[in-house]
């Protein structure tokens, strides 16, 4: 059963995403405001069809979008977009959309290319704890795609003020220290919200199988995934990490975050695993 | 027509001890400005004076006098005779004299092409010659010109967007590691000559605190002072890594000052707050290893040296561009120059039409003198619509003539022709700028 306006929605989405982008690569080539507005206003123009969309899903299947594989990539592609859009309003780093748009159309174009089928709804799939479950682990690794992203801009500019050899991205980039408190910043929203992401994942498992843990892969990588960011929070507390240590950390982090949730749901099986084919 | 004259010298036409002469003249009394108003000959005048150069511009109407009379007295102020320091000297006339002063402004004809001071001198001198009243509408004009070109020079090419001395490359350096400079500290290793100048771009980049370690304890405090900083033991200088972000080290030492064992054992007390290290000594202060230290970045005479080499090529290439622009302005305000002559004629022009339409009006009036007040607008709107568009032909051909070859004819054609130059005097009432101009005409 293919949904006909939430298809071509879905395309629209995708182009607007890509031509974005492709605004945000020529950006890097070309330092002008103009072009950076375009690029801004395309991505914008696909949030807002993208969040059109996946409202016109939840009215349809009356629960969380995330009952297949495609759906669950759209709407991680959906809170990337729009957790940099609201940084981008807060830290106008306008480089930044150059690392992060790909990202959003990489998990579009994945959410197209896999064949999905709407399942019949499921009672499980209805509860408060869940909504929660799913809201707050979207947007808090969006948030750590974020913080990936600054992790990679760090690396790269900090590469070119060691080794002393200076590339176009050198006067592009915005200086390690706004790119470390990007990561720094990324790191303290995104940690508590994966935080309640966990327990109330806890609460719901608890409530619907009488148990909190079944040793699921999802669930041991997630433990690890949330532990990656505690350490990285409690040694940048303690004693300091930051810079190339934090930006590893981030990129390991979210990296992660990736083999969760792309590679635990396609290949390992578990009662996480999102159905598809 | 007057003729713009630029007369001048700098750091390629003179050595030091001639320019510097000028420069102290200039410091310590307004005389060239005074002096220059002084001279008959002369009509517009502005003078300015850097450590580099020395340029006087002036607008004259008998061409040979007036550079006479400038290098007459610029022989007077360096003690000399004229033809002793003529060959120092560069004479520009007209269009060349327009396109000189925009390449100074521009950074153009600088000693480092691109440095910006240049531009902000030549408004300080522009500001002392209003005060004197040396400059009129034509050096006005010429001087706003040349800072607007400036900023599009700025603006449109590169040449001033990339560090080429090594203290500007180092602070530039400096703000791609913390970003902003504001509260950060500066401790300086040694006295060195580049070390101060580094130390003062840090500063008035924000830097906060400068702190100095010195053999010596007399050169370091004179250094301390200068810069309101404090001063640290050389026997300390380990430890006050933990409180510094950014050291220049110019000592003259043999050895190594700081190994990277040292550095690396603060880095945990820092919280890992980077550290940058700018080595401008030779022999190195500074173990090469510590550019291996997490968050330490160690930067070397010769690495700034090759960022400012990159960059110095850089500058040039894109002086090509901003000579494109210079010459295109300069063409811009030859045109307007040439209106100028034009001006006084179309306003005594506009000037008697009015009169005798009112006049006329007046006469009419006192005869009619039922009339409503929107019936008298209509007559004043129909009479000054016909007076237009009676003007509009003349006025127009006017324009045009002052790009013509023989402008001059037309012009005293024109005069004769609508009987201008008798019973009225010209202009006066026109432009701001044009009554100052015939100010200095009579």
């Amino acid at each position: 059963m293919v949904n006909e306006p939430l298809f071509l929605l879905s395309i629209i989405t995708t182009v607007l995403y890509s031509v974005g982008t492709v605004g945000y690569l020529i950006y890097v080539v070309r330092t002008d405001l103009v072009i950076h507005r375009i690029a801004y206003t395309f991505l914008l123009a696909g949030f807002l069809c993208h969040s059109t969309g996946l409202a016109l899903l939840v009215g349809q299947i009356k629960q969380m979008p995330v009952t297949t594989l495609p759906q669950t990539f759209s709407l991680f592609a959906w809170a990337i977009v729009g957790s940099y859009l609201a940084f981008q309003l807060k830290f106008n780093i306008r480089i930044f959309g150059t690392f992060v748009s790909p990202l959003a159309v990489i998990f579009m174009l994945l959410s197209s290319a896999i064949p999905s089928r709407i399942i019949p709804t499921s009672q499980l799939f209805k509860s408060f704890w869940l909504t929660l479950h799913v809201t707050t682990i979207f947007i808090g690794n969006a948030i750590f795609a974020l913080a990936f992203c600054a992790g990679i801009m760090y690396l790269l500019q900090e590469k070119q003020i060691k080794t002393k050899s200076f590339g176009l991205l050198y006067r592009r980039l915005p200086s390690l220290e706004t790119l470390d408190s990007l990561n720094y910043v990324c790191l303290t929203f995104g940690f508590p919200l994966i935080t309640i992401g966990l327990i109330s994942g806890f609460v719901y498992a608890g409530a619907v199988w009488r148990s909190i843990w079944h040793w699921d892969p999802k669930e041991i990588l997630a433990v690890i995934t949330w532990l990656i960011y505690a350490v990285l929070l409690h040694e940048r507390l303690a004693v300091g990490w930051r810079g190339r240590r934090a930006a590893i950390m981030a990129i390991i982090g979210f990296s992660v975050i990736l083999l969760t949730f792309v590679g635990a749901s396609l290949l390992l099986k578990g009662h996480h695993s999102f159905r598809f084919g | 027509m007057d003729r713009i004259v630029l007369i001048g010298l700098n750091h390629k036409t003179a050595p030091v001890e001639i320019r510097e002469r000028f420069n102290i003249v200039c410091l310590d009394s307004r005389v060239p400005l005074s002096d220059l108003a002084r001279v008959r000959s002369l009509k517009e005048s502005f003078y300015l004076s850097t450590c580099n150069r020395m340029e006087v511009l002036c607008t004259t109407p008998k061409l040979d006098e007036g550079i006479n009379a400038v290098v007459g007295l610029l022989a007077e102020i360096y003690g000399q005779t004229g033809a002793a320091l003529k060959p120092y000297l560069y004479i520009y006339i007209d269009q060349d004299a327009v396109k000189h002063l925009f390449r100074v402004a521009c950074s153009l004809d600088s000693m480092v092409v691109g440095e910006p001071q240049i531009l902000g001198q030549i408004k300080d001198a522009y500001r002392r010659a209003t005060e004197a009243k040396a400059p009129g509408v034509v050096l006005n004009r010429l001087l706003h010109k040349s800072f607007s070109v400036a900023k599009r020079v700025r603006t449109e090419t590169r040449i001033g967007s990339s560090a080429v001395s090594i203290s500007y490359a180092a602070v530039e350096l400096a703000r791609k590691i913390f970003g902003e400079l504001q509260g950060k500290t500066a401790l300086l290793i040694g006295a060195g000559e580049m070390a101060e100048l580094a130390a003062e771009h840090l500063i008035s980049n924000g830097v906060e605190r400068i702190v100095v370690a010195n053999r010596t304890l007399e050169r370091a405090l004179a250094l301390a002072r200068r810069f309101n900083g404090s001063t640290v033991p050389w026997e300390e200088l380990a430890e006050e890594l933990r409180k510094t972000d950014i050291i220049i080290s110019s000592t003259g030492s043999p050895e190594l000052i700081l190994t990277g064992e040292q550095v690396r054992k603060r880095m945990r007390a820092r919280r890992n707050r980077p550290l940058f290290f700018i080595d401008i000594a030779v022999p190195r202060d500074i173990d090469p290893e510590v550019n291996r230290i997490d968050n330490v970045y160690l930067y070397n005479i010769d690495d700034l040296q090759g960022i400012v080499e990159i960059n110095r090529a850089e500058r040039i290439k894109e002086s090509a561009r901003a000579e494109h622009i210079i010459s295109a302005e300069a063409l811009k305000f030859d045109t307007w120059l040439r209106t100028l002559e034009v001006v006084p004629t179309i306003v005594s022009l506009r000037e008697k039409a009015e009169q005798i339409r009112e006049a006329e009006i007046h006469k009419t009036l006192t005869q009619l003198d039922s009339l409503s007040a929107g019936e008298v607008e209509a007559i004043h709107v129909l009479t000054r619509s016909v007076v237009n568009k009676l003007l509009h032909d003349p006025i127009l051909f006017l324009k045009r003539t002052s790009t013509r070859p023989r402008k001059d004819f037309y012009l005293d054609v024109a005069r004769k022709l609508f009987h201008l130059d008798e019973d009225q005097p010209e202009t006066e009432q026109g432009e701001d700028q044009l009554s100052l101009d015939s100010d200095k005409a009579s």
